[in-house]
């Protein structure tokens, strides 16, 4: 896809999982809106994957570390044809497979997260894996930014130096904002790009909800070798909805109907602003 | 079944089994927490070192990495300390290995009081209570190098996931050469009318030695070797309830949520009899070997067959 394309596709998969949330009354907006470009370009761009053949050994690894924004992801999955997209209303429903994290119940996703600070471990015996084996796959981990603080962080961010898992990429949703506030009240991460470089990862950085700025990142990652990398994706929670962003509130706020149409609205105006543009 | 004089170490037992597994298993990995020494996989990581990962003093890492590893097609066998696997990497166990399905197994070795004086932070005696109450963890307990031996045959065949904890040092060799061994099925080792002891791992020895000591009393005690704490034998315990009328239970872990607290699910609803649960009290265990520390709260056969004996005359 190209950018035009990946621009109107993250505005579909925006409104998607607007409507998704506030049908199934559950959902974490914030996270999940400031992460959708990033995993707009991933799946439309980046990844070699094959929904048709979800176990293809050579696919490439996707680990969604902050499991809690998996409403994207759903609905990204549907629309390249992992599953159905109907069954997606299922979501939040009594006995759906479709709940607020991800688990390997659903075709395409490799493992169950909603516990923080794990994926980028799996990550690690995954690209540790495909290296021994001279398997070219990847492994891509997206992770909040809220979640650095856990510790088995750290630990395998270690290990991915420790062994050149040069296939391997962190990306940071850094939208600044947890549950309870700004990260840097919290708990303070700065200076993010020196700790990941201490860590022995090359470091990159963009503008994570610029579709354009994302390309480019992942091009320039995917052509250097030898170390882990890492993407510090700057974001804005709640992007696209203009009474979500920056609003620590819509972690896992649920739009009523009224918050829901307004939402769609502005987002149905910012798309077609671009396509004239 | 007859108890030899010899002696074998359960944790060379194991990564002698595992080194010859993995020579015709690439897919076969070992994993280390800075515990090469520790579990005796120095020979597995000289001769296979492709099959070998070293993670470094990280156990949340190792199974997070393990799990990695399994989502691959890899069988790997996750090798520390159980007093760190079983708290430390806890909700690894629970997200990555079991609730994700991955084909992990995770060997706890100097397992329950075994590491003595080194206190409570490197003694394991929840570690059954919590593993068993994860769905998708197998619990096991080997209680020579015999039964470790064809345990880990077992497990290497067998896909899921699984937590095993061993002890340290040599323990009395209960079986031959040839240990039987099917997952979740109890093996009787010795015959009797008055009672049953259920027991596991380096207890099953004690049990055997307090059954010798009940029957020179003419108190005469069947023995279970119950190696696999779940998937629970339950019709082997209702068997020996039933038959028996009284159950004794043995066990190197507290006394909350082990073998006992298993063996009570089991019988109080469906074959109530009287339960004795012999297990470490709830408190600091007390500096020693595991010798002087079971002496020291009854749980070797003497002390085991004194509070048994006075039990049944109660
Ligand atoms: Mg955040």
């Amino acid at each position: 896809m190209n950018t035009t394309e990946l621009v109107r596709k993250s505005h579909e998969i925006r409104m998607a999982l607007l409507r998704m949330i506030h049908r199934g009354k559950a959902g974490h907006t914030g996270g999940a809106l400031s992460c959708t470009d990033i995993l707009t370009v991933l799946y439309y761009r980046v990844l070699r994957v094959r929904p048709k053949e979800p176990g293809w050994m050579e696919r490439d690894r996707f680990l969604l570390s902050k499991g809690h924004c998996v409403e994207g992801l759903y609905c990204i999955l549907a629309d390249l044809g992992f599953f159905n997209r109907a069954e997606l209303d299922s979501f939040g429903a009594f006995g759906s497979k479709f709940i607020g994290h991800p688990t390997n119940k659903t075709p395409g996703i490799e493992m169950n997260s909603g516990a923080l600070g794990h994926g980028l471990s799996v990550g690690v015996g995954m690209a540790l894996s495909a290296k021994r084996d001279g398997n070219p796959a990847r492994v891509f981990v997206v992770m909040g930014d809220g979640e650095l603080a856990e510790g088995s962080v750290w630990e395998a961010a270690m290990a991915g130096a420790n062994y050149n898992l040069d296939n391997l990429y962190a990306v940071i949703d850094r939208n600044g904002l947890q549950i309870s506030g700004s990260t840097e009240q919290v708990m303070a991460l700065e200076s993010l790009e020196d700790k990941w470089a201490a860590f022995g990862w090359e470091v990159f950085r963009c503008d994570g909800n610029d579709i354009a700025a994302l390309c480019d990142a992942f091009d320039r990652m995917q052509s250097s070798k030898e170390k882990p990398k890492v993407l510090i994706a700057n974001t804005i929670k709640g992007k696209g909805v203009s009474f979500m962003e920056n609003v620590a509130a819509w972690h896992h706020g649920v739009p009523d109907d009224n918050q829901l149409a307004q939402a769609l609205a502005e987002l149905e105006s910012q798309r077609e602003a671009f396509a004239c543009a | 079944m007859r108890i030899t004089a010899s002696v074998g170490d359960c944790r060379v037992a194991f990564t002698q089994t595992l080194l010859e597994l993995a020579r015709e298993d690439a897919s076969i990995y070992a994993l280390a927490s800075d515990s090469r020494g520790s579990v005796t996989l120095g020979n597995f990581t000289k001769e296979l070192p492709g099959q070998f990962v070293e993670i470094g003093i990280a156990e949340q890492n190792e199974i997070g990495v393990a799990a990695g590893l399994a989502a691959m097609g890899k069988k790997p066998f996750v090798c520390a300390p159980a007093s760190f696997l079983s708290a430390r990497s806890l909700e690894q166990i629970k997200v990555d290995v079991a609730y994700s399905r991955q084909n992990v197994k995770i060997v706890g070795v100097s397992g329950g009081i075994s590491y003595g004086a080194l206190g409570y932070t490197h003694h394991s005696t929840h570690d059954l209570a919590v593993m068993r109450a994860i769905a998708g963890i197998e619990v096991y307990l080997p209680c020579d190098a015999a039964q470790t031996r064809a345990m880990t045959r077992s497990l290497a065949s067998r896909a899921g996931g699984a937590y095993v904890r061993m002890g340290r040092g040599m323990v009395p060799d209960i079986y031959q050469k040839e240990a039987p061994f099917e997952p979740g099925k109890s093996n009787l080792l010795r015959n009797g009318g008055d009672l049953t002891i259920i027991a596991a791992g380096e207890m099953v020895y004690h049990a055997m030695e307090a059954a010798k000591r009940l029957g020179e009393d003419n108190i005469s005690a069947c023995v279970l070797d119950m190696h696999t704490i779940k998937p629970l034998d339950e019709a082997a315990i209702l068997k020996a309830a039933a038959r028996t009328g009284r159950l004794v239970t043995m066990e190197e872990h507290s006394r909350y949520g082990g073998l006992g607290g298993a063996a009570a699910e089991v019988i109080c609803g469906a074959q109530p009899v009287p339960l004795l649960i012999l297990a470490l009290p709830d408190e600091d265990i007390i500096p020693g070997k595991s010798a002087e520390v079971f002496a020291y709260y009854g749980l070797d056969g003497a002390g085991a067959s004194q509070r048994i004996a006075a039990w049944m005359n109660q």
